[in-house]
């Protein structure tokens, strides 16, 4: 009797259970709409373009070459490739049918039109911080966009990962519902920076490790990750960079793209900022307030050690003036018996010893975070690959060096940039990273550099190998 | 000193290792066809094949090619006996001052050596490092089809030889 | 030697009067400070010459255009040079027309002082109507000689005998190669005015596809440029340039460099400063280590660049009124007006500009891809104050130019380092920054368009204003060179030069071809000159042809017409007439058709100068709305450039000159702050790459045989910038008058 009391009491628990998780898990398919524009204040259309541009939607929902917003772009996960969805007001492959309700109900929960759970590479679990107005802007802008009609490919994930209930799981142990709760003890300006920055711009999908289902490590908030062969380097008291960010430098950088003790955002940064450009500055100026305390203020020594290092960058290497020659510089005269160095002075140091100013100068490798990060992968995808410029806009340019260098040529390279310009220790596996680096040519994410003109990242012109 | 191979012949050259490959070899081996347009890797007009890899000659130093392969405009025929991409690039009169245009070919010749059947968007693509200000434009980019489909029909002729050892 | 010449021949006798090869007008020219000796009285005084076709009217000799030697070589001279436009190919194709010869027989001269014509720049899109011209009738005339040569040896008419493959032909099949005919003085006679010219109908090279001769070795690495050329015991120079206007050179310390390997020399006269050494990469360490010991004072001067066009119409200018036909207005007219802007545009020669000069004794000679190798000796001749006999100036090829760019300045350059190296040839190579930031831009304009019309919709009147600075600072006086101004006794910078209407400069097509009842338009010339500027492909017919396309375009759409209609509405020439409907049919323009989303189609038309080539173009862009990226996507152009020498070459420079002016539109503007020059690299000033070129382009030919060569190297400058101007408006529903149309003024334009 007792046995079957706890198998009954273990299966009515257990029913209990599945049904709070059911309860917790299904949702309800929210009526399409009618087919069909909708005119929106156009004011509210341009409060939605900044935000989505803050939230880079145009980066993740289209394809290099393809038509903004209409989805297609596999975005790699542990777990196999999930593609983005079509968010143009389209009525058949698109967004056309969604009302405003279910669009915040997919921010808010991760849950689409029909009920079905997204998958968190879409990152509502920062999106859930934005507020109902926001997301009421953001409605406007997506539909407002032009409809395209693109059946987006299927994911490719193995069982169990491609039944989308399992999400629910990961979200009862991952995922906390927004809105964003203001912090009392900062400013409106903090705020709106802790707004942003947690909600659509989404810093933490990049810049916070995870586990192993792929969910963000919050006792390691910004402590950097490797996303799609870039480093996002960390931006908390970790940060690796020589100079330490300073609100000012975290102001420039994520406005102009680029920032004179910091170098400029590449990889999978440089449409960020490129899109960051184009946004009221009132707003970057926030989320520079809110990252300066992530990063936290720096100590005595460090900050010394950035000073001096800048003004020494401030000399040039042997008193310049441009352009009056070329732009190189007279390389140094380095160990002679050191590869390393004698690459780096007959191909390096004339640009980034140049003394032309940023963004179009190299920049003073003293001052990069890239020759102090815990991985080489950033510095090896530049110098493999190069800067490519930005259609039309003026834009810093680097060639890269595929096809001059080979492996172990970069190596020594590497070792000595790594022992010059750092003094962290030596990076290992520098020639398997190198090695992996040139295999991944294509699948490698490459940006034109963010142009010095502020309009919004040109998402279609990814991935050209310089 | 450092040894290499030009276009098939080996060099050994005693010039001041950061010097940069374009000058070696236009004023040591008096090869014309590589250009100085900038000497900042924007232009291309210096591009020459390193192993079978586009590479701007004008930031390549000469230390680091000790016993790869170079392969110049020169190396792909001569105007008696011009090899495929001169063929095509001559037929289609693919030049206005020209100056650009020797390295326009090598870095064409780089990608239809590792990708014969490129597309149209691909070999666009391909080209971007290229800068041409003349508007020379539509005519390589027809002369690139053009050397492929020449390429190709002598491929499926006879075996031909990788130009400039990049291993297939 | 001077020479006195009388034709033997009646049919040749012209006037009798004294008659004096080229060659020897430099000895009278020597004379003419002597005292002349007194005209005999009986002597008549000489007639006016007669005008004769193209350059031949001022180098006269027909063996200054046209030589054969006994082996029956014939060599052709040109004052004109190669600048990748191919105007080699096309003289020799309307030298082998004339002549008889095969065209492989063919040798040819360009411009060089000691032994072409003088036939000043070659610009302007003059080379055909001026230089084939004088070569077409100078090789028709030594034709007629050679004929009536044969006809006395073979005692045959000369109406009878033929010419082919270079021999006379006589109706019994006797040959008479050309080579046997020719004596040492048989064309050292002065040309007529008429001659007789291959009949259209019988050409054989004229508009026959011909590939241009200098294309093989460009593509197999022959010698073809001047930064090839490689003389016995040359150096390898660089300039170290000022790194502003106006700077001067306060100090240089020149221990360091001169105690690097291979340094030669350097140069030091007030603020021009070079080096030499043995070997290139040499001469490029030094030149860095020279730059960085070098203190320079600077003073800013450049103008606000964010407000270039209230800073050129509120400088002192003079107005010239270049057309002023008016009439009385219609009552109640409407008016419309509308101002346009546009800031510096580069030439950017691909190549940057190099040059080689050898002084030897008290002679110098200069190799340089000068547009004008005879002012440009000028020039340097004044600079060294040395007489010109004592300087030649051989052309040797660079990159394309599209106007004056660094290549005089370069030769100047070369000069005055060899005149520091006597017997030892000196090459000049300006580095990339150096050639951005020191070529003479393309200036700004601002242009203004204002139209009345009636109740129906017709232009009733028509008024147009363009405010700029001189589109030309060619040398000139020495003062014209960048090196003899920074010289320690530096040469004044010259008075700029009003070029008078019908070529013009910033007023170049400032007079519409358009038919309008009453018009008037002004050219405002601005002499203060901000940056430094030049005459740049088609000087100042891109911008206005750009405004008027445009205004014509908004009149167009005020009034509900079509653009291609309303257009046609005006045109009168019917030469004009037909390259439009040509390019609106071959493009497919329908009148009222609405284009795709985010697609826009424009039309633009003009004829340079209004008496050279005409053009047409109309373009379809497409623009992204999220980015503002626009691109153009297909074009379609027709141009009728008289009798067609060369049809593919000509297709050739329309395809270029559109993809050109598609990127000055879209994408350039030279970039500075208050002191410098910011746009020093393709970072800084980035033009058209392979990602904007268009799906097609398409350059239909209208030939006409038998007309003169109208000059076309320039025609689609303007109609091609205004095409794709007026097909952004068409997608955006926005009008552009600010150049460049860049994807930010695009994307502020359309918003969110």
């Amino acid at each position: 009797m007792r046995a079957l009391k706890i198998v009954f009491g273990t299966l009515a628990a257990l029913l209990i259970l599945a049904g709070a998780f059911f309860a917790y898990a299904l949702h309800a398919e929210i009526q399409p709409r009618e087919a069909g524009p909708v005119n929106f204040d156009p004011q509210l259309v341009s409060r939605g373009a900044a935000l989505a541009a803050i939230g880079n939607c145009n980066n993740c929902h289209t394809v290099p070459g393809g038509k903004a917003f209409a989805g297609g772009l596999p975005i790699p996960t542990p777990f196999g490739a999930i593609h983005s969805t079509n968010i143009t007001p389209d009525p058949e492959t698109g967004i056309g049918r969604w009302s405003e309700a279910a669009f915040q109900r997919s921010m808010r929960k991760g849950v689409d039109r029909e009920g079905r759970h997204l998958y968190p590479a879409f990152p509502y679990d920062h999106f859930t911080l934005v507020t109902d107005d926001d997301n009421k802007a953001l409605y406007a802008y997506l539909m407002t966009r032009r409809p395209v009609q693109n059946t987006t490919p299927a994911n490719t994930l193995p069982f169990p990962f491609n039944i989308r209930m399992a999400v629910a799981g990961w979200k009862l142990l991952f995922f906390k519902e927004g809105p964003y709760r203001p912090d009392a003890s900062h400013d409106g300006l903090w705020n709106r920076g802790a707004y942003l920055g947690e909600g659509l711009a989404h810093c933490g999908a990049c810049h916070t490790p995870r586990n192993q289902l792929g969910a963000e490590k919050k006792s390691q908030a910004y402590a950097g990750a490797l996303v799609e062969g870039w480093w996002a380097y960390a931006i908390n008291k970790d940060s690796p960079a020589p100079v330490a960010w300073s609100q000012d430098a975290f102001y420039h950088f994520l406005r102009r793209g680029w920032d004179d003790a910091h170098g400029l955002a590449r990889g999978p940064m440089s449409p960020v900022v490129a899109n960051l450009g184009s946004v009221p500055e009132g707003e970057v100026r926030a989320l520079a307030a809110y990252y300066a305390t992530v990063a936290g203020e720096p100590s005595a020594e460090r900050r010394q050690k950035g000073e001096t290092l800048i003004a020494e960058a401030k000399q040039p290497a042997i008193g310049r003036t441009l352009p009056s020659a070329d732009a190189q510089a007279v390389p140094r005269g380095g160990n002679p018996q050191d590869f390393g160095a004698k690459i780096y002075g007959a191909a390096c140091a004339n640009c980034h010893e140049g003394g032309q100013p940023l963004p179009y100068g190299g920049l003073n490798l003293n001052l990069s975070t890239a020759m102090s990060g815990p991985t080489p992968h950033n510095p090896i995808n530049v110098v493999l690959y190069g800067l490519p410029p930005a259609a039309g806009d003026r834009s810093p340019i680097m060639p890269g060096f595929h096809g001059s260098l080979s492996d172990a040529q970069m190596a020594d390279l590497f070792r000595y940039l790594r022992s010059r310009f750092s003094d962290k220790p030596a990076w290992e596996n520098l020639e398997k990273d190198i090695s992996a680096a040139r295999s991944a040519a294509g699948a490698t994410a490459l940006y034109p550099s963010p142009g010095s003109q502020p309009v919004p990242a040109d998402a279609s012109q990814r991935g050209v190998i310089w | 000193m450092v040894r290499f191979v030009v276009n098939g012949r080996h060099h050994e050259t005693e010039a001041d290792p950061e010097t940069p490959l374009l000058y070696v070899l236009r004023e040591d081996l008096h090869l014309n066809a590589a250009k100085f347009g900038c000497g900042l890797g924007q232009c291309g007009s210096c591009t020459v094949l390193v192993n079978g890899e586009a590479v701007f000659s004008c930031l390549t130093p000469v230390l680091v090619l000790e016993g790869k392969q170079i392969t110049t405009l020169e190396g792909l025929g001569t105007a008696d006996n011009p090899g495929p991409i001169q063929q095509a690039f001559i037929e289609e009169q693919a030049a206005q001052c020209g100056f650009c245009i020797p390295g326009m070919m090598m870095r064409a010749q780089a990608l239809l050596q590792k990708k014969p059947q490129a597309s149209e968007a691909e070999i666009r693509a391909h080209m971007q490092p290229n800068l041409c200000r003349c508007g020379t434009h539509m005519r390589i980019l027809r002369a690139i089809h053009k050397a492929a489909r020449i390429m190709q029909s002598a491929a499926a002729g006879a075996a031909t030889p990788q130009i400039g050892g990049g291993g297939s | 030697m001077s020479r006195l010449i009388i034709s033997r021949r009646s049919v040749l006798a012209g006037t009798g009067a004294l008659v004096v090869s080229f060659a020897s007008t430099r000895l009278l020219a020597q004379d003419a400070g002597q005292t002349q000796a007194p005209a005999p009285l009986e002597a008549p005084p000489p007639p006016k010459p007669a005008k004769l076709p193209g350059s031949l009217d001022t180098t006269r000799m027909l063996d200054s255009w046209v030589r054969l030697d006994a082996k029956g070589e014939v060599t052709i001279f040109t004052g004109k040079a190669e600048l990748g436009q191919g105007i080699k190919t096309a003289v020799l194709q309307v030298a082998a027309e004339e002549l008889d010869v095969p065209f492989v027989a063919l040798r040819l001269v360009t411009a060089d002082t000691a032994r072409t014509a003088n036939e000043g720049y070659t610009a302007g899109s003059q080379s055909t109507p001026n230089s084939a011209t004088a070569v077409r009738y100078a090789a028709a005339q030594v034709r007629e000689i050679l004929i009536a040569e044969a006809a006395e040896r073979a005692n045959v008419p000369a109406a009878e005998l033929r010419t082919e493959n270079g021999a006379v032909i006589a109706p019994d099949g006797r040959r008479f190669p050309y080579g046997d005919l020719v004596s040492e003085t048989l064309f050292h006679v002065e040309a007529q005015a008429e001659a007789k010219l291959k009949s259209p109908s019988a050409y054989q090279s004229i508009g026959k596809a011909q590939p241009r001769v200098d294309i093989p070795a460009k593509l197999t690495g022959g010698e073809a440029y001047v930064q090839d050329m490689r003389l016995p015991g040359m150096l390898h120079a660089r300039v170290v340039r000022p790194p502003s206007y106006g700077a001067e050179l306060e100090a240089v310390d020149l221990v360091a460099t001169q105690a690097m390997p291979g340094v030669m020399q350097i140069v030091r006269d007030g603020s021009f400063l070079a080096v030499a050494a043995e070997r290139e990469f040499q001469a490029v360490k030094a030149m860095r280590v020279l730059a960085a010991a070098a203190q320079w004072r600077e003073k800013p001067g450049l103008p606000n660049q964010a407000d270039l066009a209230s800073v050129l119409t509120n400088l002192p200018s003079r107005e010239l009124v270049i057309l002023d036909q008016r009439t009385p207005m219609p009552p109640n007219p409407r008016t419309l007006e509308a101002t346009y802007t546009k800031g510096y545009h580069m030439h950017g020669s691909i190549g940057p500009s190099c040059a080689v000069a050898l002084m030897e004794g008290d002679s110098l000679t200069v190799w340089s891809h000068t547009q004008g190798v005879f002012p440009d000796r000028k020039a340097i001749a004044e600079m060294l104050r040395m007489g010109e006999d004592k300087i030649r100036v051989i052309h040797a090829e660079g990159a394309g130019c599209y106007g004056h760019n660094g290549a005089d300045d370069a030769a100047a350059d070369a000069a005055l380092v060899a005149r520091a190296l006597p017997g030892r040839p000196v090459r000049v190579q300006w580095t990339r920054e150096q050639e951005h930031g020191w070529e003479p831009y393309g200036p700004a304009m601002v242009t203004r368009a204002k139209a009345s019309l009636d109740e129906g919709g017709k232009i009733v009147d028509w008024e147009y204003h363009v405010w700029s600075n001189t589109h030309s600072t060619r040398p000139g006086p020495a003062g014209a060179l960048i090196a003899a101004r920074h010289l320690a006794a530096p040469f004044p910078e010259p008075e700029p030069e009003i070029i008078p209407q019908p070529n013009g400069g910033g007023d170049r097509n400032a007079i519409p071809l358009y038919a309008f009842p009453s018009a008037r338009v002004v050219h405002h010339f601005i002499p203060q000159m901000p940056l430094r500027v030049s005459a740049t492909r088609a000087l100042g017919a891109y911008m206005n042809v750009f405004t008027i396309e445009s205004f014509i375009d908004e009149l167009a759409l005020a009034t509900g017409a079509d653009p291609v209609e309303f257009r046609l509405a005006y045109l009168q020439d019917e030469r004009a007439r037909d390259v439009v409907m040509a390019a609106a049919d071959r493009f497919g323009w329908k009148k009222g058709e609405k284009p795709a989303s985010g697609r826009g189609y424009g039309f633009g038309f003009a004829r340079y100068k209004n008496f050279a080539a005409y053009c047409a173009v109309a373009a379809e862009v497409e623009v992204s709305f999220e980015t503002g990226r626009a691109r153009l996507v297909r074009a379609v152009s027709s141009v009728d450039a008289g009798d067609i020498i060369s049809p593919d070459n000509l297709v050739n420079q329309i395809e270029g000159a559109i993809l050109q002016a598609a990127s000055w539109l879209l994408y350039e503007s030279v970039a500075f702050n208050d002191t410098r020059i910011t746009s020093t690299d393709w970072a800084s000033y980035p033009i058209l790459r392979f990602n904007a070129v268009p799906d097609s382009l398409e350059v239909t030919l209208i030939n006409r045989p038998g007309q003169p060569f109208l000059g076309s190297g320039e025609t689609a400058q303007g109609p091609g910038a205004a095409a794709i101007a007026n097909a952004l408006a068409n997608a955006t529903g926005k009008r552009f008058r600010s150049l460049p149309i860049t994807r930010e003024r695009i994307k502020g334009a359309i918003g969110a």
